[in-house]
């Protein structure tokens, strides 16, 4: 995908996050600011194609989005995602025997790559995986020999020849139906799904473990990591993400809340425990203070597309690993690095602890990531540009150009900056998501989902 | 903006004065850090330690334990059990839960408001 550049002419929109220009496309979602505790949004995911857009909530619903697809040689080609289906995936459960109360909210939703008619997707809270298996259905048969078309038997007295059925077109309609539950392999809350690239098996991480399944197979699952101590008082890490390479089905990796990444190769060992690659920054000590650790903890960690990167996501940043090299990222992005001086605060209102995913663009060149007041911000690897954008009713006219956003650090506020203090904590922008081919983007808010476009598509 | 990562240091590092005198100039988070001490003296030394992780872990935990049980079977002894449902916070201590008292979580049967 070409960013604004069409072939020949070499136009360029000069603007933030390079060569694109955001505009806005749509959003969905109540416009009330009481927000319902069911409606926050949990999780984001694009499929393979980017022809449908998966959203989980705290409610455990999953609502899917389909991109109508316009006439790609229209100037202003302008894709909707409309909603294709909805169900609930996931209901409140109370473990009696563990006196543990367990959310319906959707953590994560992974798509699997598409085999046949039907989309599957696995989707998870805390601890049951689903696969949900999402089919169409467009016709519907007619001329029952013994029923009536609203189902009622015929009187048998009044059948007097044989008739073929028929299927007759009908309106689409959209069905979920969960094909496989994975449950009670997890004793710790469930953070991250990953569907492997040879699409026969999936990893489930939780805290302390990280479990392998057989899609097809729900009564099995084999413990790959486990970095439980025998005294858990000992205890001085979590794992906090893990994801499968790509491309190559026997290596994955998962992240820690003590800000390293752990590569394991599944050929080594059935257990990996040992790890094939260490990632880690080195620190140093005179720079240690009491929040360093919890904001050096990794709430994502994302392979590149191409399979030669991963990003990770801490608190104030955004990190490039090459894996190849373990002592240290080779790009490094500040998200919010005025937040540093109010780390107090956000120790106090426990924003300290907010988990912010990050996502790749398609050609992997560009990556996002949310932020406090509705912001997001986008850096482009190759052009070393930034950019912060704002997620908004006020800029939600049709195609209106997002306009850069700027936070104000020092004394002097300029017009249209907006000052640290005023941020409001309570916008946070934790899941974005972006089309696996086109710059289209998907952001949300609380409890809206924001969908955005370049302006040369 | 990005930085490529020629060195270790990081952005709020300032380098020679604090090895000669570590009060001169502080860096922004441990000026936080001094902030927080201030208003939680009793706060311990191991943040990212066992007691925040287990209470991570322990999430969704409603219920202590046995004991917490024999506490509230003894201060009920001559109480009668409340007949309303009562909160959630107030379940544990003085009351013995069973089933029927906990809060029925019933799953929200309205539609998603992204679908709508």
């Amino acid at each position: 995908m070409q960013c604004g550049i069409s072939a020949g002419k070499g136009i360029q929109l000069e603007g933030p996050g390079g060569d694109m220009q955001w505009c806005f496309s749509q959003v969905k979602g109540a416009i009330d600011d009481d927000v319902a505790e069911a409606d926050i949004i949990s999780t984001v995911e694009f499929n393979h194609t980017g022809e449908l857009l998966a959203t989980g909530d705290k409610g455990g619903r999953v609502v899917i989005f389909q991109q109508e697809v316009e006439n790609k040689n229209l100037p202003q080609f302008r894709s909707e995602y409309n909603v294709y289906s909805t169900f609930q995936s996931h209901e409140p459960e109370f473990d009696y025997l563990k006196s543990l109360e367990i959310e319906e909210k959707i953590n994560k939703i992974r798509w699997l790559p598409q085999k046949n008619a039907a989309q599957f997707l696995l989707s998870t809270n805390d601890k049951t995986i689903k696969l949900w298996k999402i089919s169409e259905r467009d016709k519907r048969p007619e001329g029952y020999n013994l029923k009536e078309e609203d189902g009622r038997y015929r009187d048998r007295n009044t059948i007097t020849a044989l008739r073929v059925p028929v299927l007759i077109p009908m309106d689409l309609m959209v069905e979920a139906s969960p094909r496989r539950v994975f449950a009670n392999a997890h004793t710790y809350h469930i953070n991250s799904v990953s569907v492997n690239s040879d699409n026969e098996t999936y990893l489930s991480a939780d805290d302390l473990r990280v479990n392998l399944w057989n899609l097809e197979i729900t009564d099995r699952s084999f413990n790959i990591v486990d970095i439980k101590p025998a005294n858990m008082e000992e205890l001085t890490e979590v794992i906090t993400a893990a994801e499968f390479h790509p491309h190559q089905c026997n290596t994955f990796v998962y992240s820690s809340s003590k800000g390293t990444i752990r590569l394991c190769d599944m050929r080594v060992s059935a257990l990996c425990d040992k790890h094939s690659k260490l990632f880690e920054e080195p620190e140093n000590p005179s720079n240690r203070s009491f929040f360093s650790e919890i904001i050096s903890s990794i709430s994502d960690v994302k392979f590149s597309h191409n399979g030669r990167y991963m990003m990770t996501r801490d608190y104030l940043s955004v990190k490039i690993w090459d894996l190849n090299m373990e002592n240290r990222p080779v790009e490094t992005y500040q998200v919010h690095e005025y937040l540093r001086s109010k780390l107090c605060s956000l120790y106090e209102n426990d924003c300290i602890f907010d988990k912010f995913e990050c996502c790749w663009n398609g050609n992997d060149s560009v990556v996002m990531t949310g932020s406090y007041n509705n912001f997001f911000r986008m850096f482009d690897r190759g052009q070393r540009r930034d950019a912060t954008l704002e997620a908004s009713r006020e800029n939600s006219k049709p195609l209106q150009v997002l306009k850069p956003r700027k936070v104000c650090t020092g004394g002097k506020r300029k017009k249209d900056e907006i000052s640290v203090d005023s941020l409001d904590f309570n916008k946070k922008i934790l899941h974005t998501a972006w089309h696996p081919q086109d710059n289209i983007i998907a952001v949300a808010t609380i409890n809206n989902l924001y969908i955005f476009q370049d302006k040369v598509n | 903006m990005s930085e490529d990562n020629d060195e270790t240091q990081t952005a709020e590092e300032t380098p020679v004065e604090e090895t000669e005198s570590q009060d001169k100039v502080i860096s922004p988070e441990k000026a936080e850090e001094a902030k927080l001490k201030a208003r939680y003296p009793n706060l311990g030394h191991k943040p990212g330690g066992s007691d925040l992780l287990r209470k991570r872990l322990q999430k969704g935990q409603k219920y202590f334990d046995s004991g917490d049980y024999n506490m509230a079977k003894a201060k009920t002894k001559n109480k009668q059990l409340p007949t309303a449902a009562p909160e959630k916070t107030e379940i544990t201590g003085d009351h013995i839960p069973t089933p029927q008292d906990l809060p029925q979580r019933k799953p929200s049967l309205v539609a998603s408001k992204l679908a709508g």
